[in-house]
């Protein structure tokens, strides 16, 4: 076990001495699809919540398809199958872009993420206090106005909780990506695996990193948390002889 | 385009069936592993407590395929010491089952959570006015509890049981002959994998579809004689 | 309760019954490794291994039963104990023998690597460099690739089964795959969608490539192990053996 840590860390960490692997490219894969996604979704949520039929319904076909079939599948279908569509396959620059690997479940991965936030974000709209959008409207405040400094703001704290477990998720399911040959933080387990017949061991490794990051995570989301929904917190009573036996205090969950 | 399976519609209905039994036979696994793990969570025993506690922080911090692949083999060598151990006949565990119990054993731990708040909703009451009047428990618990409990734990188990369906998607990776597999070495050896693709995408549309109207009749169902807040 | 211990008891007796009636032997198989083993469009397991595989079992008084299992976990599972031997192409080499025993050499056919016509590659580092060269996890081949080919810049890609290294060849993802010679021949260059491409120059040789595959089998057993051998000189000593090869091959697969 210990001689397989110090022949593989630096593969599981960063690199194999040759292309970025293991953790540094499963946070990269990580990082740019849900800053890639959060941007798409933006205004994809706004679409969805419109009420002109001929926009919410594309939009929701989109997240449809996109939630309600398996990531897995979906990256299947770029990497392996668009490459057998001769429009794709002999089109220079469709193909410059759907040959590498990479590329393929970014693509899969945005469009995934970004169905799964759109949702999230539209629920998270939908639920805004009316009278907020009211008093933006009394004041004359325009559409975009509207959007940029009442719904968003508001919105978008709503969502956090919610997007915090998609942003979970999405680390979870990157470990999908090594189907199309990406080195990530799987891949090197699964190429260990190969190399010494250790299964557990192997595993085992990448599955304590990937407990290792999601605990980061879910404590810098609850930071944030505690910083945007600030607002939200229930209230502490404090000790005083009035208050002989106060309430304990509840738990932010 | 042609529309025909190309004789790989044996092969595709196989692994449909495959995904479909995987699917269903883990959501039972899942759903009573669940059970057992809000009461070990809620339980006064701190032992059962923690453990549980560390149970679900643990399979929900992993990714589910590297769990699967970590206790896929695991599961027949464990096994098959402790039937060396005891001197008995190896018991062979088909891939199909390994990865029912792996999947089952995974989703558990979301199912604690979900019951975990379902049970939590429950007004305390209902449980102690059925033990004042000297129900046994676990009757108090199958007649009182559990019947209000699933009302509020329908949503995640609906959430869940979505989310379960799709990871079975990806057991084609621990070499169970699937759905995705079929369609895998359909598309491989006919060099139309767009087309073998698409229709398991299809497929799992139609899965969560109808799932999604199962659950939105049972919410109804179980949501009568309740009145709902509606804005 | 009592009775349903009894009952409980009598149901376990007689499934150990059931299953210690039949003689049978579990072999575990990758087949996609034509013409050695494959699965025909009925779905059977056929090839030259498996035709091998069952004369020898027919000399053991055995009947085999076909375990299928990806290559690259075919090792843990042996030892899992899913099935008893490995009947997958397996080639002989050093650091498999550390995990499992070997039988006698059953096949020795070399190593080779297929490139598109006219691109100028050859099996050498330095003409691969910067290409991506892929192969089926868990093999000599890629033992091999990450020994020589990786630390020149070569991009060495493994793939689970050998009709995704295809697929990715076909597409051009990679520009070279690696397999066994006989294999790469029967699936790929004789088939109409190989016609743009050939094999590699030079030769490929090495001791990882190893002297030949046999049937692996755990290494504690050693009783069978003897039994297999001794069943493989038999069908060699009285011509089985030449007359599977003949039916596959126009050279004789047992190698020097």
């Amino acid at each position: 076990m210990i001689d397989l840590i110090q022949t593989y860390w630096k593969s599981y960490l960063w690199s194999d001495g040759f292309n970025l692997t293991g953790l540094a490219m499963t946070m990269w894969l990580l990082v740019l699809s849900c800053v890639l996604g959060f941007i798409l979704s933006i205004p994809l949520a706004a679409a969805r919540t419109s009420r002109n039929p001929w926009v919410w319904r594309p939009v929701w076909l989109f997240t449809f398809v996109f939630r309600g079939t398996p990531l897995f599948v979906q990256l299947l279908m770029i990497y392996s199958g668009f490459a057998g569509v001769h429009f794709i396959r002999h089109s220079p620059l469709l193909w410059s872009f759907f040959r590498a690997g990479f590329n393929c479940v970014i693509l899969a991965f945005v469009a995934n993420t970004c169905a799964y936030t759109t949702e999230i974000f539209a629920g998270a709209i939908r639920a805004t206090p009316f009278g907020e959008i009211e008093a933006g409207q009394a004041i004359g405040m325009s559409r975009a106005t509207l959007y940029r400094r009442v719904i968003l703001p508001s919105s978008l704290r709503r969502a956090l909780p919610a997007y915090s477990n998609e942003v979970i998720f999405m680390l979870h399911s990157t470990s999908v990506a090594f189907t199309a040959t990406v080195p990530d933080l799987l891949k090197v387990a699964v190429d260990v695996n190969a190399a010494t017949y250790m299964t557990f061991q192997a595993y085992g490794i990448a599955a304590a990193i990937y407990l290792g990051v999601t605990f980061l995570l879910v404590a810098l989301f609850r930071r944030a948390e505690r910083r945007w929904l600030a607002h939200l917190q229930p209230q502490t009573v404090q000790a005083s002889p009035r208050n002989a036996n106060p309430r304990p205090k509840e738990q932010a969950c | 385009m042609t529309l025909s399976l190309e004789g790989y519609s044996q092969l595709i209905l196989a692994g449909t069936w495959v995904t479909l039994k995987i699917s269903l036979l883990s959501l039972v696994v899942a759903f009573l592993i669940g059970l057992a793990g809000t009461l070990a969570k809620l339980s006064a025993n701190p032992v059962l407590a923690w453990g549980a506690g560390l149970y679900t922080t643990l399979i929900r911090g992993i990714p589910a395929l590297v769990l699967m692949l970590l206790l896929y083999f695991s599961v027949q060598m464990d096994l098959n010491r402790v039937t060396e151990h005891f001197g008995l006949h190896q018991i062979d565990i088909d891939p199909v089952s390994a990865a029912v119990m792996v999947l089952g054993f995974i989703y558990g731990a979301y199912f604690t959570e979900t019951f975990r708040g379902a049970y939590l909703a429950v007004p305390r009451g209902q449980m102690e006015a059925a033990l004042s009047i000297g129900m046994p428990w676990f009757r108090a618990f199958r007649r009182i509890q559990f019947p209000q409990m699933m009302r509020f734990a329908l949503p995640g188990v609906a959430n869940n049981w979505l989310v379960l369906v799709k990871t079975a998607g990806l057991v084609s990776l621990l070499g169970v002959n699937d759905m995705v597999k079929a369609a895998r070495q359909a598309g491989n050896s006919t060099m139309r994998q767009f087309y073998f693709y698409g229709v398991v995408a299809v497929i799992f549309l139609a899965i969560t579809s109808l799932s999604q109207i199962l659950v939105h009749y049972l919410e109804r169902r179980f949501a009568i004689g309740i009145r709902e807040a509606r804005l | 309760m009592k009775r349903f211990l009894l009952l409980g008891a009598l149901v376990a007796l007689s499934l150990q019954a059931f299953t210690l009636n039949a003689q049978t032997i579990k072999l575990g198989t990758d087949p996609t490794f034509a013409p050695f083993e494959s699965k025909s469009p009925s779905g059977e397991i056929v090839g030259f291994e498996i035709d091998i595989a069952k004369a020898m079992c027919e000399k053991m008084g055995v009947k085999p039963v076909w375990v299928e299992n990806d290559f690259d976990s075919i090792i843990p599972a042996l030892q899992a104990k899913k099935f008893d031997a490995i009947v997958s192409g397996m080639a002989v080499n050093e650091k498999r023998k550390q995990q499992i025993s070997f039988t006698d050499r059953v096949f020795h056919t070399p190593a080779g690597m297929v490139v598109r016509k006219g691109s100028g590659l050859t099996t050498q580092a330095a003409s691969l460099k910067g290409k991506n060269v892929g192969m089926q996890q868990g093999t000599i081949f890629e033992q091999y690739a990450r020994k020589y080919y990786a630390p020149y810049g070569v991009t060495v890609t493994p793939y689970k089964t050998p009709d995704l290294y295809r697929a990715d060849l076909l597409d051009g993802r990679l520009d070279a795959v690696m397999d066994d010679s006989v294999v790469l021949q029967t699936t790929l260059l004789t088939k109409p969608e190989g016609k743009d491409y050939e094999y590699a120059k030079p030769a490929l040789r090495d001791e990882i490539f190893g002297k030949g595959a046999g049937f692996g089998v755990r290494k504690e057993d050693a009783a069978l192990l003897n039994k297999l051998n001794k069943a493989l000189a038999d069908i060699r000593k009285d011509g089985t053996y030449a007359k599977i090869a003949k039916k596959y091959f126009s050279f004789d697969p047992y190698g020097d």
